[in-house]
């Protein structure tokens, strides 16, 4: 008898399951599918123009270049170097991300040849004074957010699934984030960022998208709204490469040294 | 006839970096080579705010600085040659001066890299002092602070492999950094000339030097070991003779950073043996960050260092029994603004030593920057110290990058 119940129990919670399954394993479950889906590109460099402009319109440029090495059971391994402005060109940096615990991060300063080990814990801070944090470009590993499915919307014409992410890390700048993904192709369409007082503080549209090699989805415009001090940043990307057959031999302290 | 010879040695070791360039191009030549061109120039005033210890010297100097640079690679940016040349004019007729701070060769092959030339190599990790680096000799009429290096004559070969990188130095020529002149401050009471630097070595600045250096990165600590054997880069002083010699070292350093969280612990110690003296030194401390104050973008470092030298008051640097604390602001804003101010305090003796910088990024291809030193109530007992103690200055930079 006894037997018999459990059994009913278990084919009733497993029915449940199938047919509602929680908004919390349907957020993961996406978050998951859309990292899957851009497996396999091994390696990856692109350029970036960074257009900052502040509230009175005023525009400053900056540019950088930048290498991606795909790793699967360690989080990418990837690598910056600014190329303008003129007096921080050669100024470079190593992030290895890890899917869990603190990134590992070197910074090279190209006037003294010094590379420095840095903190990793200034994820909130803005990335050479842009609308963007430190977190907001580094490597979006699945294990980085907590996932909670909130609802299927059109964005532009897209179907898409709003998506909420807590960050895990406490060093955030973020409550949290509602991302949008692309419902055919998983791609991220806009990703909004409430801060800690879980008041709106920035809104992230994604725009030309492009395709490569028959699989990876890749933006070509990345702007970046502040709600708070109307100061905006749009990112360009030029140049996209992949499976250049970089390999761990292209991110160490050495090559970082080389990097131009 | 000295000053022949030596003339005849820089012309020697100016053929060699000529010959040098020549071959590099020649190699490249049919394949795609990418190619940079930039140059900074620099306008530099500094006003001393007392007047000098000893005669003609003055209390402003206007001051002008050309740096240009080369890069050329190819093969994938697997093969580079780098070149930076380094102009000075100055009212100092010895800070006026010329330097090739690199010109290499560089070719790298998936985890060995192997350089030629003239080169600038930086070791080590405390922020007050620095111990452990030792490849190149310090450019000493160039900058108070010693991290303006000369350019070094080098074969470097650096292996990574699991266990670490190995860096493998062979150093041919050692060369002799000048000192200021009589119009130059931050000097001592009688001239120097570094280019009549002597040796202990009978091959002068021929002795061949040899350095390895082992460095890994464990988990949340970087290390690094290094041993040195050749001539020093740190003078003698002859004060019965008014000159400097180079004595044959054998130097090991020890540097140490764990990173965790907002704080950085950073250690460095070195042991210098030579027939004169048996040197123990070491730096350590902290830096803790306060990032992102109150959603601001702006980071607060506050830094500490504890520094030892068992010279005591003849350690060159003075750093003795100090302590050095410090702080770090980073604006993080459009200009890249930044202040580093910090203090060295003599923990036997009264000396003080203040520092300030600040610079700032106008437009994109502006700089300015201020620097501030004071020397102050710096004890009689103190070796080189004591002969600078009127020179407290300001430094006001303009630099223009094309």
């Amino acid at each position: 008898m006894k037997r018999i119940a459990y059994l009913a129990i278990t084919l009733f919670s497993s029915a449940a399951i199938s047919m509602a399954q929680s908004p919390e394993q349907k957020g993961l479950d996406i978050a998951q599918k859309a990292d899957e889906v851009d497996h396999g590109f091994e390696s990856s460099s692109s350029t970036l123009t960074m257009i900052l402009k502040n509230k009175h319109g005023q525009e400053s440029t900056r540019k950088l270049s930048n290498q991606t090495l795909e790793l699967v059971e360690d989080g990418d391994k990837s690598m910056i170097v600014f190329n303008s402005p003129r007096d921080v060109k050669g100024t470079a940096t190593l992030t290895y991300t890890h899917k869990e615990g603190a990134d590992d991060q070197w910074l090279y300063l190209p006037a003294l040849k010094r590379v420095k080990r840095i903190s990793s814990n200034n994820k909130s801070g803005p990335f050479m004074g842009s609308e963007f944090a430190y977190e907001d470009l580094s490597s979006q590993e699945v294990e980085k957010y907590t996932y909670k499915f909130l609802k299927e919307e059109s964005l532009n014409g897209e179907a898409c699934y709003a998506v909420e992410r807590d960050p895990v890390d406490p060093n955030s700048g973020y409550s949290r984030q509602i991302a949008w993904y692309n419902k055919g192709n998983y791609r991220i369409e806009k990703i909004e960022y409430y801060d800690r007082k879980n008041a709106l503080l920035k809104t992230l549209t994604f725009k030309n998208y492009q395709q490569y090699l028959n699989k990876h989805w890749r933006a070509g415009e990345m702007v970046m709204v502040n709600h708070q001090s109307n100061k905006e940043t749009t990112l360009i990307f030029d140049d996209y490469q992949f499976k250049l057959g970089l390999t761990d031999n292209d991110f160490t302290q050495n090559s970082l040294k080389r990097s131009r | 006839m000295k000053m022949h010879s030596s003339l005849y040695k820089r012309w020697r070791s100016l053929g060699f970096a000529v010959l040098l360039s020549f071959t590099a191009v020649s190699l490249v030549q049919g394949q795609d080579v990418y190619k940079e061109f930039n140059t900074e120039v620099a306008g530099e005033y500094r006003y001393f705010f007392n007047s000098g210890n000893y005669p003609n010297q003055h209390q402003n100097y206007f001051s002008i600085k050309i740096e240009p640079e080369l890069l050329l690679e190819w093969d994938d940016g697997r093969q580079q040659l780098n070149f930076t040349g380094f102009l000075r004019l100055d009212r100092d007729d010895r800070r006026t001066h010329a330097d090739i701070r690199e010109l290499y060769w560089l070719i790298a092959r998936n985890n060995w890299e192997l350089s030629v030339g003239l080169k600038k190599v930086f070791w080590g990790v405390t922020e007050s002092i620095h111990l452990v680096d030792i490849i190149n000799s310090t450019d000493i009429v160039e900058s108070f602070d010693g991290e303006e290096k000369l350019g070094q004559p080098m074969v470097h070969f650096s292996y990574v492999s699991k266990i670490g990188t190995i860096d493998l130095f062979a150093l041919p020529y050692t060369r002799r950094p000048q000192f200021p002149g009589s119009e130059g401050r931050l000097r001592t009471p009688f001239i120097i000339d570094g280019s009549e630097a002597g040796f202990e070595s009978g091959s002068e600045e021929y002795r061949p030097t040899f350095a390895t250096r082992w460095s890994n990165s464990i988990g949340v600590f970087d290390i690094g070991l290094s041993h040195f054997y050749g001539n020093g880069r740190e003078p003698l002083f002859d004060v019965a003779s008014e000159s400097v010699f180079y004595p044959v070292n054998h130097q090991t350093g020890l540097d140490i950073q764990a990173t965790t969280g907002p704080f950085l612990w950073k250690f460095e110690a070195i042991r210098r043996d030579n027939k004169f003296q048996e040197v123990y030194a070491l730096a350590g401390g902290f830096e803790y960050t306060f990032s992102n104050i109150r959603d601001s973008g702006i980071d607060i470092g506050i830094l500490g260092e504890y520094l030892y030298d068992n010279r005591d008051d003849l350690a060159i640097s003075g750093m003795d029994n100090d302590l050095f604390v410090g702080s770090r602001i980073a604006f993080n804003d459009t200009q890249s603004s930044q202040i580093l101010a910090g203090a060295i305090f003599d923990l036997s003796k009264s000396t003080q030593l203040w520092s300030i910088e600040a610079e700032r990024r106008i437009g994109s291809s502006w700089k300015a920057s201020v620097e501030m030193r004071l020397f102050e109530k710096v004890a009689r007992e103190e070796f080189l110290l004591y002969a600078l103690r009127q020179d407290s200055f300001a430094q006001f930079t303009i630099s223009k990058f094309f």
